[in-house]
């Protein structure tokens, strides 16, 4: 079973749910597909056994070929081919390593090239199995790496997928193909907007999901009242604590510091599971 | 001899667009005889690599130089390659602009004067 934590909004909590509840239940493999700013391995605390280097393939131009067709560029989605008069431009931080360029070269003067990417790194911490993918500086494409990190998934396990914040490419990425997706938000008008746009993401992606509000003391009751309208079913609530949130600065879990919580998220596992006929 | 200006609108009265690779037209202008063609920019809604599309289209206009008000790294390196002067900073009507060229008052740049993604609306 593949359980994805998004978010819409950045900040509301992803992370400490994701990892809260990997360390409440058992058989559990966690893959923190934020590769932009992985932060899961702060919490969890792995020990890294083994790490791959991640590439995609770039366009190099072998202009002893070339005829300056133009055709390279021209089907060029990502305008990462400049062909000018006698010279040929790649621009590999926009590449998406698509290949059409190659594929479609009348002159066969494309070949492709791997350009690392970033690092897919792989350990344990106890009986939890930890991989997650750490994209280089500098670096914007994020989904390949996420499927780099998302090949070592051990279906045998329960799955936990931190996923990036926001609806774009990365969190697409990220959450296709889960059995569920557990939607962490806040009680706040940016906290609602954006929920209601990772929504719209689940629906169009057939996902099942549930939302889990975080601080769901604070701000106003307009995400209950949404997710009742919506019939969507709140997982649950984790009232503000200032005792999270200092655990949270020494890197741990809400069940390390709160071990009540332990049985909170076991239950909300257990629903899941039930509802979903998992 | 003709230059490009990026700029606001599709007249010579028109102010210069401060952006190069999303401008609203490019101004392909003779300096001598000031014909010109206004050229509505077709990038401006691309997602990305805007600098490089634009930089392409100026380079196929067989213009000596771009003038504009900023330039990003891979507009510049396109037109860098391409052999055209790039002039940054540049402000005021496509006019006025015409005549301090003339004048030999524009000095062009070696490097480019902005980052990515400098002309994406809301960023800054």
């Amino acid at each position: 079973m593949i359980l994805s934590v998004a978010s819409g909004k950045g900040g509301t909590g992803k992370t400490i749910v994701a990892t809260s509840l990997a360390l409440s239940i058992s058989n559990v493999q966690i893959l923190d597909c934020d590769v932009e700013e992985p932060n899961s391995h702060i919490f969890i605390k792995p020990e890294i056994a083994n790490k791959e280097n991640v590439c995609i393939p770039v366009p190099r131009i072998d202009e002893t070929k070339c005829n300056f067709c133009g055709k390279c560029q021209e089907v060029c989605v990502y305008n990462a081919i400049a062909v000018l008069k006698d010279k040929v431009l790649v621009f590999p931080e926009l590449c998406h390593g698509c290949g059409s360029c190659s594929y479609f070269c009348p002159e066969n003067a494309i070949k492709e090239v791997d350009k690392e990417i970033g690092v897919v790194e792989f350990g344990k911490s106890n009986d939890i199995q930890f991989v997650h993918g750490k994209l280089n500086i500098g670096e914007a494409m994020a989904p390949p790496l996420i499927k780099a990190v998302k090949k070592h998934i051990y279906s045998i396990k329960t799955i936990i997928i931190d996923a990036p914040p926001g609806t774009s490419c990365p969190v697409i990425e990220s959450i296709k193909k889960s059995d569920f997706c557990i939607l962490v938000t806040e009680p706040t008008p940016f906290g609602l907007n954006d929920l209601i746009l990772a929504v719209e993401v689940m629906r169009k992606l057939n996902i099942p999901f549930g939302v889990v509000i975080n601080r769901s003391d604070l701000g106003d009751d307009k995400t209950d009242q949404y997710c009742q309208k919506q019939n969507i079913p709140v997982l649950m609530r984790i009232p503000f604590e200032r005792k999270i949130a200092e655990g949270y600065s020494r890197g741990e879990t809400i069940v390390e510091t709160l071990p009540e919580y332990k049985e909170k998220f076991q239950e909300m596992f257990r629903k899941i599971k039930e509802n979903n006929n998992f | 001899m003709k230059i490009c200006i990026t700029s606001q609108g599709e007249n010579l009265d028109s102010q210069v667009d401060p952006r190069f690779g999303r401008c609203q037209y490019f101004i392909v202008i003779d300096t001598e005889t000031l014909g010109f063609e206004a050229i509505q920019n077709p990038n401006i809604d691309s997602m990305g690599g805007v600098g490089v599309q634009s930089g392409q289209l100026i380079a196929n206009k067989s213009v000596k130089a771009v003038l504009t008000g900023n330039v990003g790294p891979n507009a510049f390196q396109t037109l860098q390659t391409a052999r055209l002067d790039v002039i940054t900073g540049v402000s005021g009507t496509i006019k006025e602009v015409i005549e301090k060229y003339n004048r030999g008052e524009l000095k062009p740049t070696q490097c480019p004067s902005v980052n990515s993604k400098f002309g994406i609306p809301g960023t800054k």
